[in-house]
């Protein structure tokens, strides 16, 4: 998204009321050393509405038990409102059914489930696990376990100088030992929107199954996996201003109901003896014990949430805030933003010259500015950048234009004293 | 020599010299103050083999025992300031001391000056890690100089 976009941006985002929104932020009325919180770290994880955080309070006051046992009525209340949240789920993401929406613990998880349970029995020495350069460790290393243990290895796909894919090298790279392509679709650290429509469709075409990592996305605009084709998609909770501990794996049924448990437990059986026990369906196959019934139910509610305030608006409103960043930055002396995308969403990276990144951020913590430093679970691409480490503010429907001045002043003041 | 006689001296000194800080602001910045002025590492001794693993930055430290006086020298050095002055704090704790003594005084002054959430494990800035480090290089040459007692 250029600067140029941002006057549009700013128009579009008219009807929507920021101040009401962050009203419903508990934190963001909180201090840091003093200052007022600046809370730049949402691509880590977002601050929780009200609603949501009463969502759990009540929850747990009124119909809390556990889940798909009780007879009685709070053991079915509780289980109506899990059932509940799943179809939430399976609506936002636009799933054929239910039964695609399994519950894990994050992001992370999915895919280790995808690895372990999907991945590995078809996996043998020689073939290969296609990722791209911009991958979150999370999408990195599951699938290095289950090649070490299979004697297949992961291969990446290039990115460009711009911080996007290249397609064309990934296409090349989708060989014939190629059993798996997991694609990231917003970068955790460049925020490249990435084509994953055409590079589904691409994989597709070669019978290689796609993961998608969309735990960037979809806080950041709509989502529909029936249109985008591709076999798994996952997302965490917690970035989805939802609560932590739980993670999402949507997965097409008919690989779902093709794949072995992974872990064993309660409500994943169908009949259990000692001469061998049959399993449950999907999802309930791969979700073994009780879950985070309370937070599964809050991320239903954080879903109703965002699609009340519309996620069009969040997104209109997101890229007015990007827009104002990414101008506001570029007047800083020695500042560098990570990558240089065509398309890119509600994250700017940057390093400072002469001010190590860690440095950074301890400096604008005393200002009372949250951001990140370090490699952000991106090492490979650090590596692929060149540098060790960088900084990253990261956007939300709560940020405001004055966070973002506050950001640019206390990089103007660190720049000048401290380069 | 160091500039102080014991550990224990130079941790009474560390602490008078945060007394004078109130503020967390002041502290964070009087470490970055000491990183600035620690004598950068011979680039020669930047390399891998000399990482302290766990920490956001990239910190090196290295150990030699002094054979004339079978004292621990350490150089450390990180591309962060916050680290270097948390690596000035250690060396004015731990360098040129004899490994026993490194190993009986674990650096509770750290917790008394109020730099406790920089200790937890897992910490991104790798104080934790910094410390074990220099623990294990006082170990381990405790452990040789016992074996094979230096000529006096």
């Amino acid at each position: 998204m250029s600067a140029a976009a941002a006057p549009k941006m700013l128009a579009r985002s008219g009807a929507f009321d920021l101040d009401a929104v962050r009203a419903q932020f508990p934190i963001l009325g909180t201090t840091a050393h003093g200052r007022p919180l600046v809370y730049l770290d949402s691509a880590a994880s977002a601050q929780k509405p009200r609603a949501v955080i009463e969502a759990l309070t009540h929850f747990y006051e009124h119909d809390y038990a556990n889940i798909h046992r009780g007879v009685y009525e709070l053991s079915q209340r509780a289980s109506a409102l899990h059932d509940a949240a799943r179809r939430k789920v399976q609506h936002f993401l636009g799933a054929a059914d239910w039964r695609e929406i399994v519950f894990v613990r994050n992001a992370t998880e999915a895919v280790n489930l995808v690895a372990q349970s999907f991945l590995a029995p078809r996996l043998g020495p020689g073939d290969e696990i296609l990722v791209t350069e911009m991958e979150h460790h999370a999408n990195i290393v599951p699938w290095q376990l289950v090649a070490a243990r299979c004697g297949a290895k992961v291969v990446a796909a290039p990115i460009t100088d711009a911080g996007e894919l290249d397609l064309a090298a990934l296409a090349e790279r989708l060989g014939p030992r190629t059993r798996m392509l997991g694609v990231v679709w917003v970068s955790n650290v460049l925020g490249t929107v990435n084509p994953v429509e055409e590079v589904v469709a691409l994989a597709r075409r070669r019978g290689v199954p796609v993961l998608v990592d969309a735990a960037q996305a979809v806080q950041h605009f709509p989502v529909d996996v029936r249109a985008l084709g591709a076999d798994f998609l996952v997302f965490s909770a917690h970035k989805i201003y939802g609560p932590s501990g739980v993670g999402v794996l949507w997965g097409r049924l008919e690989h779902l109901a093709a794949m072995p448990p992974w872990q064993g437990g309660g409500d994943m059986i169908e009949r259990v003896a000692f001469e061998g026990t049959t399993f449950a369906e999907p999802p309930f196959r791969f979700e073994a014990g009780t879950p985070d019934i309370a937070g599964i139910h809050a991320l239903g509610v954080a879903l109703d949430w965002l699609q009340a305030l519309g996620l069009e608006a969040v997104a209109a409103h997101e890229a007015s805030i990007l827009a104002q960043a990414e101008a506001a930055l570029a007047e800083i002396p020695g500042l560098r933003v990570l990558g240089a995308p065509r398309k890119r969403t509600s994250l700017l990276s940057f390093t400072l010259d002469g001010v190590h990144a860690q440095d950074l951020g301890t400096l604008l913590d005393l200002e009372g500015i949250a951001v990140r430093t370090g490699h952000h679970c991106a090492m490979p691409l650090h590596a692929r950048l060149g540098i060790p480490a960088s900084a990253r503010a990261s956007f939300a429907a709560y940020t405001s234009p004055a966070e973002i001045e506050a950001l640019a002043r206390a990089l103007q003041r660190i720049a000048t004293r401290w380069r | 020599m160091p500039a102080t006689a014991t550990i224990a001296e130079a941790a009474e000194q560390i602490a008078a010299d945060f007394a004078l800080f109130d503020e967390y602001r002041d502290k964070i910045e009087y470490i970055l103050d000491r990183g600035r002025a620690l004598p950068p590492m011979p680039e020669e001794l930047k390399v891998d083999a000399h990482l302290v693993p766990g920490c956001q930055s990239r910190v090196w430290l290295v150990a030699r025992r002094d054979p004339a006086t079978g004292r621990i020298r350490f150089q450390a050095d990180s591309d962060a300031y916050i680290v270097k002055g948390l690596i000035a704090l250690l060396l004015q704790l731990y360098d040129d001391r004899l490994p026993e003594e490194i190993l009986a005084n674990p650096p509770k002054v750290l917790d008394e000056i109020g730099l406790t959430l920089f200790l937890t494990p897992g910490r991104s800035n790798g104080l934790a890690s910094m410390i074990a480090k220099i623990q294990a290089h006082a170990r381990a040459l405790a452990e040789s100089s016992a074996a094979a007692p230096a000529a006096a």
